[in-house]
C-alpha cells in the first residue's frame, strides 16, 4: 500500500512530465495499434482471398488419360494439397459458359472448343501462400503433358508483401515512439527520485531493503505505461469508429491483441523505471 | 599492531567479542588522496567513545566505513557479524538496522511530524504496524519530546530536531549509535542537553561513537574514551594509553 501511495504521489509531483510520458506511450502504442488494425483487416481479407488461391495446370492436347489420372493421384498426396480435380475440355467450356453468361453467344458459336483440359489444385490451409503455390506449380510443370501452370502469382506475392510491409512499418515506427516514451518515463521517474532524495537517504540510513526503496518508482512506471496503453486503446477505437463511419467497414482488433498492447505499455513503463532507478538510486555498496 | 580495548564511564561492560573492529584500514579518495592510513581500533558492547580531530582528519570516513557506506581499500571493518570484505548488498540493510546514525544536519523529513519521522524508520524497516505507535511514543519519551510529537521540524529548535533524529536512529534498536558532529549546529545549552541524552542512551546499554572536533565538549567529558585522529592516523587513544 505504501508503495502504491508513493507511486501516486510521484505522479502528482510532476503531473506535466507524467502526462507527457503517458502521451508518448499512448502515441507509440497508437501507431502500433493502427498498423495492427491494418494488419488484422489485411489478414481477414487475405483469409478470404486465400480461400481462392489455387494452382491450375493446363494440359496439352495430347495428354494421356491414364497419365493424367496417375498424376492426379500423386498430386493429391502432397502435404500442401487439399483437393485435386481433373477438368476435361468439355467441363471447362461448360464452366466458362456458366461463369461468364454474357459471353454465352460467343461460346455457342464456336466450331471447336478452344479451352484446354486442366488439373485444378486447391491448397491446404496453412499452405495458401506464394511459396507453397510456386512449389506445387513447379511440380505440376514437371509432368510432360502439363503445358502451363498458373497460381495467380502476382496476387499472392503482392498480398505477402503488403502483409510484411505493414508489419515492418508497425515495428519500426512503433519501436521509435516506444524509445521516446521510454526516455520520457525514465526522466519522470528520475525527477520523482530526486524529489524524494531526502526520504531515500533516510531509508538507506536506517536499513530499508533495496527492493522496498525501489518498488514505488517501478510501480509509478508501470502505472504510466498502463495508462498510456489504455489511452492508445481509446485512440485506436476512435480511429476505428471514424473509418467505419466515414470510409468503409473494417473489423475491430481481437481481445488478446488489445490486452497485449496494454501489457506492452505496462512492461515498457516498468522497464524504463527500473533503468532509471538503477541509475539514480545509489545502491548499497558491497564486496 | 596492538589493539586497545576501550574503557569508559557507565555500567560495567561485558568484554566479549567487539561489536566494531577496524583492522589496519586504509581508505583513499581519487581527489583528496588518503583519508585513513592504517587505522585500527575496536569498540565493545555498551562502550562510549569520542572520535576527535580537526576537520578533514578522517572522522566521518571512519563512521561511513562502520555504517558500510564506504569500503576500505585495504584492511577490514567488522561490525557485529558483518565483515566489509564479505558483506553482500542484501546484508547491508540488516547491518544498518544494528548501527544507528545521527547526522549534524539532522536529516529529518520536513513534511512529517516528529512522531511520523520516527515512525517512518520503523515502517520502512518492516516493523509490525500494530506496535509502531506505542514504540514511537516510547522513543519520543526517551528523548524528552513527548509533548512535541505532532510538531513539524521547522517548528522545533535545533536541539529538539536533533533529539527527534536520535529517536529515529534508535528506532531499530541498534547495538551502536554513530553520531557525526551531532552538536555542531547547536548552541551550548542545546549541545549539553543532546550530549546528556547520548549519555543516557549509553547507560541503557547502547554503544556510542561520537565524532566531534569540539575540544570544549571533550574537556567536559574527561571520563570517556577518546580516540584522536589526525591526517588519517590515530594519534591518541585513551584506552590504549590506559592499557600501557
Amino acid at each position: 500500500m505504501r508503495a502504491l501511495r508513493e507511486a501516486v504521489a510521484g505522479f502528482r509531483r510532476s503531473p506535466l512530465l507524467a502526462s507527457l510520458s503517458v502521451g508518448a506511450i499512448a502515441l507509440s502504442l497508437l501507431v502500433i495499434g493502427l498498423f495492427g488494425l491494418l494488419a488484422h483487416n489485411i489478414d481477414l481479407a487475405l483469409a478470404d482471398v486465400e480461400e481462392r488461391v489455387e494452382v491450375v495446370g493446363y494440359l496439352s492436347e495430347d495428354a494421356p488419360t491414364n497419365g493424367v489420372q496417375l498424376a492426379v493421384e500423386e498430386i493429391r498426396s502432397y502435404p500442401e494439397v487439399a483437393t485435386v480435380r481433373h477438368v476435361t475440355r468439355v467441363e471447362a467450356l461448360r464452366n466458362a459458359t456458366t461463369e461468364l453468361p454474357e459471353f454465352s453467344d460467343v461460346f455457342s458459336d464456336l466450331e471447336t472448343n478452344p479451352l484446354p483440359a486442366s488439373i485444378e489444385v486447391e491448397l491446404a490451409i496453412g499452405h495458401r501462400n506464394a511459396e507453397d503455390a510456386r512449389t506445387v506449380a513447379e511440380r505440376l510443370r514437371s509432368y510432360g503433358f502439363v503445358a502451363e501452370a498458373r497460381y495467380g502469382q502476382q496476387w499472392v506475392q503482392r498480398i505477402d508483401v503488403l502483409r510484411r510491409v505493414s508489419g515492418g512499418a508497425a515495428a519500426v515506427l512503433g519501436g521509435g515512439f516506444a524509445l521516446v516514451a521510454a526516455l520520457l518515463i525514465a526522466t519522470a521517474v528520475r525527477m520523482s527520485i530526486v524529489a524524494r532524495g531526502d526520504a531515500i537517504f533516510v531509508m538507506q540510513s536506517v536499513g530499508a531493503k533495496e527492493s522496498y526503496i525501489r518498488r514505488p518508482f517501478i510501480l509509478e512506471g508501470l502505472g504510466v505505461g498502463v495508462l498510456g496503453g489504455l489511452l492508445a486503446l481509446l485512440l485506436t477505437w476512435g480511429v476505428f469508429r471514424a473509418v467505419n463511419a466515414l470510409l468503409f467497414s473494417i473489423a475491430w482488433l481481437p481481445v488478446p491483441w488489445l490486452a497485449g498492447g496494454v501489457a506492452v505499455g505496462g512492461l515498457l513503463g516498468m522497464l524504463s523505471a527500473a533503468y532509471a532507478v538503477r541509475k539514480e538510486v545509489r545502491p548499497y555498496r558491497a564486496a | 599492531m596492538s589493539e586497545a580495548d576501550g574503557d569508559s564511564a557507565g555500567p560495567k561492560r561485558e568484554r566479549g567479542t567487539p561489536i566494531v573492529r577496524l583492522e589496519s584500514v586504509v581508505k583513499a579518495y581519487p581527489r583528496s588522496g588518503r583519508a585513513l592510513d592504517d587505522v585500527s581500533f575496536q569498540l565493545h558492547k555498551g562502550e562510549f567513545a569520542f572520535l576527535t580531530g580537526p576537520s578533514g582528519a578522517g572522522k566521518t570516513t571512519i563512521l561511513k566505513l562502520i555504517h558500510m557506506e564506504e569500503r576500505p581499500d585495504e584492511g577490514r571493518v567488522r561490525v557485529s557479524k558483518f565483515t566489509s570484505d564479505e558483506v553482500g548488498r542484501k546484508d547491508i540493510p540488516l547491518l544498518r538496522r544494528r548501527v544507528g546514525y545521527v547526522f549534524q544536519d539532522f536529516r529529518l523529513l520536513e513534511r512529517l511530524t516528529a512522531a511520523e519521522n520516527v515512525a517512518f524508520a520503523l515502517e520502512v524497516t518492516g516493523a509490525d504496524s500494530d506496535r509502531i505507535e506505542s514504540r514511537v511514543q516510547r522513543l519520543l519519551g526517551q528523548v524528552g519530546l513527548s509533548a512535541k510529537a505532532s510538531s513539524h521540524p521547522p517548528e522545533l529548535s535545533g536541539g529538539e530536531r536533533q533529539r527527534v533524529a536520535i529517536a529515529r536512529a534508535l528506532a531499530t534498536d541498534p547495538l551502536i549509535l554513530l553520531a557525526d558532529e551531532p552538536t555542531g549546529n547547536l548552541d551550548d545549552r542545546a549541545a549539553k542537553g543532546v550530549l546528556e541524552l547520548f549519555r543516557d542512551i549509553h547507560r541503557r546499554g547502547t554503544a556510542v561513537l561520537l565524532a566531534t572536533h569540539d575540544a570544549g565538549l571533550l574537556r567536559r567529558q574527561s571520563d570517556s574514551r577518546v580516540i584522536e585522529i589526525e591526517q588519517g592516523k590515530i594519534v591518541f587513544d585513551s584506552a590504549r594509553e590506559a592499557a600501557s
